[in-house]
């Protein structure tokens, strides 16, 4: 014993040896059968590298001039769709977010709401714009109706994680002076959940707004409309003059919005 | 003043004539941005559609069902390719996101006048711009297919990652690295044995985080050409091959619940 | 005033909580309910307004007829706000000002939308006046309750509970999170207003000496059942060591 020399190791992230093995034969065979199975056309990408030099060269300089009308139209056309989407998901989320509180709603109406969240979850925005624009026809009502619909996913499910986590006791006392159950969500829930409630309904604003740059792309309205004509018609300087722009007001309301959530704490 | 003292009495309102003002004013012009945004996308929209959308809806439930499910054989291939997409973009964008984090950090950044801004940049533009639209871009360039796919998400993530690990980098105890400092360490041990082991959690967590949501967004880089089951989506729609459309929904609802239920269990293992 | 005739619990997890209180309460008597944690007092005043569903027995509130534990949610809403209750951790709405929080002891009296505008009638809000004054927290009613210390924070959770017009207080350790001079401060508090309104009340407390100083009756709870019942005088070594198990009492009897 006394002639082995002690020696010390980092301490290996998974403890276990036949686990790390196996984890890393797991991921080795994963990535053989993705490289395996993926076709990749080696001849298009190198065909494909001068041409994209030209095409990456094509959006320079950016321009802004020649489409700047319809350029200004699809920005307004997107903040009027993101505002509008997210003031109605947002008033939609309130009750799917207290139903979908485990401590809150009765059994039926948890699953009820967990439901709703899961499917309006589920589905990109592009595939719900697909389908409200076939429903309800082009342009920006049936973006607002696909951006709300996905707020209500997003919100009712941070919101309602919100609400599981509040203070119990203070919910309790609300309750034991005999109040009635609007006024005790009003008194015992509500100001808990107000910070993250302002929070997430900025952070969606955000979002919104940058989604409603790629639901024009199938026929959603707003500014990814203006992006896909550019496209189509081949003028690549006036979508890159677009992606500038989306670019810019993605970082003006990141800066306002973190700026009023410091506000309000 | 909230205690409002009259001639006899006193009273108390939560708010005094001022905020009271102040709030009825914001809800007034809250409501009016609202009705003059709603009535723009009004102006735009042709109601009879939109009136008639259920009829619609109806039409196209019923020509979904029943849905053809032995199409789901071949579908098999596409929904793999769009689980590839998504892990290796995620892996792709956060290995990018890791140095640009600390890039950007304020506290790890080798230079904050020149490169924060463009580290910050380059996370930005990654953010601001879609996957799709990415995707789009992409397969202008390196022609239709998975590939175009996998680099879209993996620039998309870049900046989804990039940000929360720089802040989470900026969060970091800066006591534990003073500590390691004094022993005379030098700039790569401080990273080893004071900073990585305390953004770790922060970083798998968030990589987690990312992988789950871009299994959703794998699911439409497709529309666009860039590969997995959104490519399939788009060949059925324009066949109108409905029946064939709500395997695909079907399917993209279990691939998205079986992500969400992997990542809760790993956040579980880990946590 | 509160009889309980059998009073049983059982949490779902299977764990029996009360296993069969029978107690008789009359008005105006401060009783402390003592023991040690996990005996079940926070359980058993829960049970008497229903924040926490009886598993079997009866609550008789006011008079013999009226079984707590067969009214509707309408009714029950009614008998809770003429029980009022102070908790272990204030259970103040932090977010809330103290002024909001007092008056939030009204909700069982207005209707929805006045209480969403906060409009509370003037009677309740000179009563307001009235009980902060009493608690010396006049200065303070536009603070937000999660600026205010320990102390002053179980004061307002005291207000809110008197300004419910209470017949009967459930109080549930309401010194567990004070220091030792805001502890005597906060139960003389209670006592007093007690015997200036003839109010009933339940204190769950854990610390003997306090119980034995201030009540006029102590119940000794051990694992969900009744082992004491009697005068604070009569507490002897034997029965503390029979609530609380053996140690030494000889310096906490008092004499
Ligand atoms: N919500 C609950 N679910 C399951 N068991 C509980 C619950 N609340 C309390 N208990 C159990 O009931 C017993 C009595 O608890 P409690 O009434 O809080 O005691 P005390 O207030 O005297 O400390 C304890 O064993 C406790 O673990
Ligand atoms: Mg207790």
């Amino acid at each position: 014993m006394n002639d082995k020399k002690v020696i010390w190791k980092r301490k290996p992230l998974i403890k276990n040896r036949l686990l790390r093995i196996g984890l890393i034969l797991l991921i080795s065979t994963y990535l053989l059968s993705v490289f395996l199975t993926t076709e990749i056309d080696w001849q298009r990408i190198l065909e494909g590298i001068p041409r994209g030099k030209n095409f990456i060269f094509a959006f320079f300089p950016p321009d802004f001039i020649t489409r700047s009308d319809e350029i200004l139209a699809g920005i307004f056309e997107s903040l009027w769709m993101t505002i509008v989407a997210t003031i109605v998901g947002i008033l939609i989320s309130i009750p799917v977010s207290l139903g979908a509180a485990k401590n809150i709603a009765p059994k039926f109406v948890y699953f009820l709401s967990r439901g709703v969240i899961t499917l309006s979850r589920s589905f990109q925005e592009v595939i719900l714009a697909i389908f409200f624009v076939k429903l309800m026809g082009f342009g920006p009502f049936a973006g607002m109706v696909t951006l709300s619909l996905s707020t209500i996913g997003f919100f009712a499910k941070l919101l309602s994680e919100d609400i599981e986590d509040i203070n119990k006791s203070q919910a309790e006392a609300i309750k034991s002076t005999g109040s009635n159950w609007f006024q005790w969500v009003n008194y015992g829930v509500q100001p808990q959940v107000m910070p993250r409630f302002i929070g997430l309904s900025l952070y969606r604003l955000d979002i919104n707004f940058r989604e409603s740059a790629v639901i024009g792309i199938v026929g959603g309205g707003g500014i990814g409309s203006t992006l896909n004509t550019a496209f189509d018609r081949y003028e690549f300087e006036t979508a890159a003059a677009v992606l500038i722009v989306i670019i810019s007001i993605v970082m003006i309301v990141e800066y306002t919005s973190s700026h009023l959530r410091k506000l309000i704490k | 003043m909230p205690i409002i003292k009259q001639k006899d009495y006193k009273t108390w309102k939560k708010f005094d004539r001022k905020r009271d003002l102040q709030n009825w004013l914001c809800w007034f012009l809250g409501t009016l941005i609202f009705s003059f945004c709603f009535g723009l996308i009004s102006s735009k929209t042709i109601w009879f559609y939109v009136f008639d959308s259920h009829n619609e809806a109806l039409d196209l439930l019923g020509r979904m069902f029943p849905p053809e499910t032995n199409y789901f054989l071949t579908l098999i291939k596409p929904i793999w390719d769009t689980l590839n997409i998504a892990t290796i973009g995620t892996t792709i964008g956060t290995l990018i996101a890791i140095p640009l984090a600390f890039l950007s950090a304020n506290n790890t950044t080798p230079s904050k006048k020149f490169i924060r801004p463009l580290a910050l940049f380059c996370i930005v533009s990654s953010r601001s711009i879609n996957s799709v639209i990415w995707a789009l871009l992409l397969v202008a360039v390196v022609g239709p297919g998975v590939l175009a796919g996998i680099i879209a998400i993996g620039l998309r993530s870049i900046g989804f990652c990039g940000k929360l690990l720089y802040e989470a980098i900026e969060e970091i105890d800066e006591n534990q690295i003073e500590a390691i400092e004094a022993t005379g360490a030098n700039k790569a041990q401080i990273m080893t044995f004071g900073i990585v082991p305390q953004i770790l959690p922060a970083f798998t967590s968030i990589s987690i985080y990312r992988w789950d949501i871009n299994i959703r967004e794998a699911t439409v880089v497709g529309l666009v050409g860039a590969g997995g089951i959104g490519i399939e989506l788009d060949a059925q729609i324009g066949d109108l091959a409905w029946a064939k459309v709500s395997v695909i929904l079907l399917a993209i609802v279990v691939a998205v619940v079986f992500s969400e239920w992997i990542t809760a269990k790993i956040r579980k293992a880990i946590i | 005033m509160l009889k309980t005739i059998n009073l049983k619990k059982v949490y779902p997890n299977g764990e029996e909580a009360l296993k069969g209180i029978n107690l008789e309460i009359p008005n105006g008597q401060v009783v402390a309910l003592i023991g040690p944690s996990g005996a079940g007092k926070s359980t058993f005043i829960r049970t008497i307004n229903r924040l926490v569903e009886p598993t079997s027995g009866k609550v008789y509130f006011a008079n013999e007829k009226n079984d707590i534990t067969s009214l509707n949610k309408s009714k029950l809403r009614k008998i809770r706000r003429q029980i009022g209750m102070i908790f272990q951790e204030f259970a103040l709405v932090e977010r809330l000002s103290v002024m909001e929080n007092v008056l939030s002891g009204r909700l069982g009296y207005v209707g929805f939308w006045n209480s969403f505008f906060r409009k509370f009638p003037q009677k309740d809000i000179e009563e307001a006046f009235r009980l902060l004054q009493r608690i010396g927290l006049e200065h303070m009613l536009d603070k937000r309750a999660d600026e205010l210390s320990g102390g002053q924070r179980q004061r307002v959770g005291i207000a809110r509970a008197l300004i419910q017009n209470p017949m009967l207080l459930l109080v549930d350790e309401p010194t567990a999170s004070l220091d030792p001079k805001n502890s005597r401060q906060i139960m003389r508090l209670i006592c007093e207003l007690c015997k200036e309104r003839d109010l009933a009340a339940i204190i769950n407390i854990h610390d003997v000496y306090l119980a034995q100083n201030f009540a006029e009756r102590i119940i000794g709870l051990k694992a969900g059942k009744i082992v004491y019942d009697g005068k604070p005088s009569g507490l002897s070594e034997t029965i503390l060591t029979k609530i609380y198990g053996e140690e030494d009492w000889s310096k906490t009897v008092a004499n």
